[in-house]
């Protein structure tokens, strides 16, 4: 059980349990956490659950995929930890996230 | 005779023609509304179907109908172009002097560059700059309706609102903001399926006029420094300063079709959708914090633009069905918004679902709309100001549906607001 933590724009911190093999993303929308959209439901279609990787864990999460940098490409603020939450698949090895999320997600 | 009576009828109707030449793009089934009964055939027997239409430039394409088929084309720009001029996102292909250059209408990486000089003005922080104006020009419009008799809804709220929202985008001059909506159906028209559309030439005239008026507006703001409006942005954007004067008129076809039209029928969609499930109304009278749930179904419900086109740049197998190189391709959203292999009872107007943005209206991937939020953040405010001041809207009769089976929309709308 993975715990992981969102930070929001405005300094809010939400921490949550996740499941091994759930998606980034979908532990965020399974606890309603504010500020993750998943319009596309996690098929790396629309970008709306873009998450700021800490630098702390931007090594055992891992670089953004081909498709990733293309929907990525738009994104109002685009860092070099921006990922997308639907592409980051959850294991014990990031128990202990933590993300923190842009100003709105579109 | 009820609606659902009709409906029955008209589903027998159609689930009786030969499966063969069953045309779904035919302006008949958009004029009376029957599109979703043809489609809802076609997810059943042929999901991804080759049809024939006899309108001059159109001809033979490929309609992908179901919700992960038309997510499997729309991700997929190596395979499937967006190129205008392979003709573009639109099943017409106009003569090759009226084929515009757009960056809706384009393949990476050019695409990515110009889309990026104009996306910023969408961005979250804008959008937040721009919310207390969206809401004081929608309360002091909603003030001013009149009262105890019949006026159209669609000039009245939906043109206006989504006019003066164009207008600011642009920096365009107020008083003469009309301009933009008229352009903006100019620039969809077209005669070969609306008789009262203007002929292709006094058309491509018209958007001469337009191209005049915003060089205009140009030629004041590339000398000064940059500011953030859309005029602004492509005079000083890397990808877009250079443009020639066709794709300059490209782009502002798509920025005012994309910013002006979408959001239109989704307010008068909106207002029609609540009318034909009170019981829906009811509980957003109940609770106005719906709002949040309400517009992604209104956008889901109304699919304000019906399919996008693509061409095929090879061979491509989709559902057993092998799809050349060359072929148009029609992704139907307003099909894939009523597919219940992803979307629960898709065929009811419910404001409070679980996943309400999960709809195709506003496209995925690369192309998706980029003023998804912004449109979003328009309807919410209207929904909110709406609630805040009228306990009742009487839709006094049906409305006037515009002519396109690629715009679904309305031209008219009769309400009245008691009191």
């Amino acid at each position: 059980m993975p715990k992981v933590t969102f930070i929001a724009h405005d300094g809010l911190v939400r921490e949550v349990q996740a499941s091994v093999g759930q998606s980034l993303m979908q532990a965020a929308l399974d606890h309603n956490v504010r500020g993750i959209d998943g319009d596309c439901g996690g098929q790396c279609a629309c970008a709306t659950c873009h998450v700021f990787v800490d630098p702390a864990w931007t090594g055992r999460v891992g670089p953004r995929t081909a498709q990733e940098d293309e929907m990525l490409n738009f994104a109002a603020e685009l860092r070099d930890n921006s990922r997308l939450a639907c592409q980051i698949p959850l294991t014990e090895a990031l128990d202990g996230l933590v993300v923190a999320l842009p100003e709105g997600q579109h | 005779m009820t609606t659902t009576t009709a409906t029955a009828d008209a589903r027998a109707r159609i689930n009786a023609l030969p499966l063969d030449g069953l045309n779904p793009a035919d302006i008949q089934y958009f004029l009376d509304d029957t599109a979703p009964l043809v489609f809802e055939r076609l997810r059943r027997e042929d999901p991804v179907h080759r049809s024939f239409s006899p309108v001059e430039g159109m001809g033979h394409y490929w309609s992908v109908t179901r919700y992960q088929d038309i997510m499997a084309v729309d991700t997929n720009h190596a395979a499937f172009s967006s190129e205008w001029s392979k003709g573009g996102i639109t099943l017409y292909n106009p003569p090759e002097s009226d084929r515009l250059p757009m960056f809706i209408a384009m393949d990476p990486p050019k695409h990515d560059d110009q889309r990026k000089a104009v996306a910023n003005i969408v961005a979250p922080a804008n959008l937040n700059n721009w919310q207390d104006l969206i809401r004081s020009r929608t309360a002091t419009l909603l003030d001013s309706l009149p009262r105890n008799e019949t006026f159209d809804w669609v000039d009245k709220v939906s043109i206006e609102l989504t006019t003066c929202m164009l207008a600011t985008l642009f920096d365009f001059p107020f008083e003469d903001r009309r301009l933009l909506t008229w352009w903006s159906d100019v620039a969809t028209m077209n005669k070969l399926v609306n008789p009262d559309a203007l002929g292709p030439e006094e058309r491509m005239a018209e958007l001469g006029k337009m191209l005049g008026y915003f060089t205009k507006l140009w030629n004041e703001r590339v000398n000064a420094p940059p500011r953030t409006d859309l005029v602004s942005m492509l005079a000083h954007g890397a990808a877009t300063k250079n443009m020639g004067p066709m794709e300059y008129m490209g782009n502002l076809v798509l920025l005012i079709v994309g910013g002006n039209d979408t959001t239109r029928n989704s307010m008068t969609g909106g207002l029609l959708a609540l009318h034909d499930h009170p019981e829906e109304f009811a509980k957003l009278r109940a609770n106005p914090a719906l709002v949040d749930s309400l517009v992604p179904e209104i956008i889901r419900w109304q699919t304000p633009l019906a399919y996008m086109r693509r061409t095929a740049n090879r061979d491509v197998e989709l559902a057993g069905k092998t799809i050349r190189a060359g072929d148009k391709v029609a992704m139907w959203y307003l099909s894939g918004n009523r597919d219940d292999a992803v979307i629960e009872q898709p065929d009811r107007f419910i404001i409070d679902r679980a996943r309400p943005r999960q709809h195709l209206s506003f496209g995925f991937g690369i192309h998706r709309c980029v003023g998804n939020r912004l449109a979003e953040l328009q309807l919410k405010i209207l929904w909110e100001e709406i609630l805040n001041r009228f306990p009742v809207i009487e839709v006094m009769g049906p409305p006037t549906r515009v002519k396109s089976a690629f715009v679904r929309g309305f031209s008219s709308l009769p309400v009245r607001l008691p009191g």
